[in-house]
């Protein structure tokens, strides 16, 4: 799926190594879209309180908290002899050691529907309300969609879900009405770091790869795309990322799988089981009539 | 996974069995990382009652249309009768649990907007829309007593799709990302026509005379054997989302289905014999029961896997790590 001729597939590579966790895009995301407002739930866990991708959270900022050693000072070190004053007068200056890695770090991503190539969502749509773009992205049509719910197990990503006043399912369009007329999706245009990045999907795979020689050289050899290629159990995503850690850390599924991969072993696999059960039926009046 | 440490934000998914008896643990516990325990997937917005009821229901009436076309066909008036009602019954209320699930039920009619292959429920709104008015023609034929050759025909017809209406409920639930439900889609359509089978066997020993209700008693037998046999095989060749079976509600529910349908089984074999009704009454409402338990406990397996990290990305990492990445 590459777009119309005229029209490259559009998506987003979101550069995980520069957010810095504004949630601007959040917020963004939620006044173009007129996203409803659901809940102010302060969990506890981390800055995080929006916690995951939903009907009502179309952009999603992780926090990830790590003590990971980076060549930065002794944890064991004595610290007697150390003015604290002249440390704090240095603050901001310091880079802590000579890398400029502290032993703790903060991961932070922000996270958004896939736009899969094979999009297990839209497979599923019983109503054809679930659809492609010319922008090679996945939308729902809210004036079709009846509720029925099947998209949302479908998901291997865990990002489309149902409005429970509402009933029906929603989801990040890409920001389909922007797109339209050659603007850039909210989250894009707010994010000051240029964390998300969007354009022809060409382009930002061009660029996403560059971005991780850039990181590998700079010896961040945690740097690693998730999503970018296409030979990946979804024929890759439309929204890809450069992420510092595995996958499954920020929540995201390491092998996600296409589940309509299977649809034709699953209806083969009926079909035989439907004829057994006939069978089994037949078996059942085959003895003497009476 | 690399050797280092777990990370701070992410929980351990360590967990232990904590049951000392029972079946041993299918794979080693293992280590991995999640955000902070949260699912991976988001889970099924299903109503138990409605989804785990449609699947029940689906197979009894699918069954129930095979019983009610031989019994026809072998000139047994009574047990046709029951298996005809109880087709049209069955399907009739499992279309209101559908409709009832919808996000918004008015528009129900969308489902049979488009004809999409690649959505089972596409395919099985097509399906329920043949079927379910041939139940009703059927069944009418058998009440009213009028136009014998059109009751026959969708009698007939029933019978042809009521195998598919009755199997394809587990492509339905295999054909997503909840990981007891798809990795289990090899063996999930035998064992919902086995327990298709026994709920319909069981509605016909119960409301039927014994006289005429051999068929369901070989029906009984034959649907608790593939049943049982295919859903032991599915848990043994799943992997780890297997325990999802194995604990907490499904567990208590599927034990209920296994020792129902077993007894409601094995009372079918002998109350064939007996001048006395009660044996086959309590066969038919074990054989019953035991088909609801099943579906309400693979529905709830399917939700609790979803909603536990562990199930998305241990297999997931297994799977990389096979392919040597």
């Amino acid at each position: 799926m590459t777009g119309d001729d005229d029209t490259p597939r559009m998506g987003f590579f979101t550069d995980t190594s520069v957010c810095i966790g504004c949630k601007a895009c959040e917020v963004a995301c939620k006044e173009w879209n007129a996203i409803p407002e659901d809940g102010l739930e302060l969990t506890g866990m981390s800055y995080d309180n929006t916690q995951r991708l939903g009907s009502d959270s179309w952009r999603h900022v992780a926090f990830i908290e790590q003590r990971k050693p980076f060549g930065g000072p002794e944890p064991a070190l004595t610290h007697e002899d150390v003015d604290v004053f002249a440390a704090a007068s240095r603050l901001g200056t310091d880079p802590g050691s000579p890398d400029g890695h502290t032993e703790l770090r903060w991961l932070m991503a922000s996270d958004v529907c896939k736009h899969c190539t094979h999009a297990a969502c839209l497979d599923v749509c019983p109503t054809g309300s679930l659809f492609r773009t010319e922008f090679g992205t996945v939308v729902v049509q809210e004036d079709v969609c009846n509720g029925c719910g099947y998209c949302v197990p479908a998901c291997p990503y865990g990002v489309i879900d149902q409005r429970r006043d509402d009933g029906r399912a929603w989801k990040c369009t890409l920001c389909y009405d922007r797109l339209g007329v050659g603007m850039e999706p909210a989250c894009a245009k707010s994010c000051p770091t240029e964390s998300i990045q969007f354009g022809p999907l060409q382009e930002l795979r061009e660029r996403a790869a560059a971005r991780v020689r850039q990181l590998h050289t700079a010896g961040v050899t945690d740097a690693r795309l998730y999503g970018e290629s296409p030979d990946d159990g979804v024929g890759g995503d439309g929204a890809f990322f450069l992420l510092l850690d595995e996958p499954e850390v920020y929540g995201l599924p390491p092998d996600p799988v296409v589940t309509t991969r299977d649809l034709p072993a699953m209806w083969r696999h009926a079909a035989l089981a439907a004829a057994s059960l006939a069978a089994l039926a037949a078996a059942g009046f085959a003895r003497r009539p009476r | 996974m690399s050797g280092r440490e777990t990370p701070a934000g992410a929980q351990p998914g360590r967990r232990r069995r904590r049951r000392g008896r029972g079946e041993q643990p299918m794979v080693p516990d293992a280590r991995f990382s999640s955000y902070y325990g949260r699912p991976v997937l988001n889970t099924p917005t299903w109503k138990p009652l409605d989804i785990a009821g449609y699947l029940y229901l689906g197979g009894l009436a699918g069954a129930s249309s095979l019983l009610a076309a031989g019994a026809d066909l072998t000139g047994r008036p009574a047990l046709a009768r029951t298996a005809k009602l109880g087709a049209a019954g069955a399907i009739s209320l499992s279309l209101a649990a559908l409709v009832h699930d919808l996000g918004r039920p008015a528009r129900f009619l969308n489902m049979l907007r488009v004809l999409k292959p690649t959505s089972p429920m596409s395919m099985g709104s097509w399906l329920l829309a043949g079927y379910a008015p041939l139940t009703l023609a059927a069944a009418a034929g058998e009440v009213t007593g009028r136009y014998r050759l059109v009751g026959s025909a969708a009698t007939a017809g029933a019978a042809v799709l009521g195998p598919a209406v009755a199997t394809y409920t587990a492509v339905l639930v295999s054909d997503t990302a909840v990981p007891a439900w798809h990795e289990g889609y090899r063996q999930l359509p035998f064992v919902f026509a086995g327990s298709a089978a026994t709920a319909a066997a069981g509605l016909a020993l119960a409301a039927a005379p014994a006289g005429q209700a051999g068929p369901a008693r070989r029906m009984a037998v034959l649907g608790t054997a593939l049943e049982l046999g295919a859903f032991h095989l599915m848990k043994h060749r799943m992997g780890l989302p297997a325990e999802a079976y194995e604990r907490g509600r499904p567990r208590t529910l599927l034990r209920a289905a296994e020792a129902l349908t077993a007894s409601g089984a094995a009372l079918a074999l002998v109350c064939g014999r007996l001048r006395d009704r009660r044996p086959a009454l309590a066969a038919g409402a074990a054989l019953l029961s035991g088909s609801a338990a099943l579906r309400f406990g693979v529905f709830h397996a399917g939700v609790a896997s979803a909603e536990d990290p562990r199930y998305t990305v241990l297999p997931q990492r297994e799977r990389l790590a096979a392919r040597g990445s």
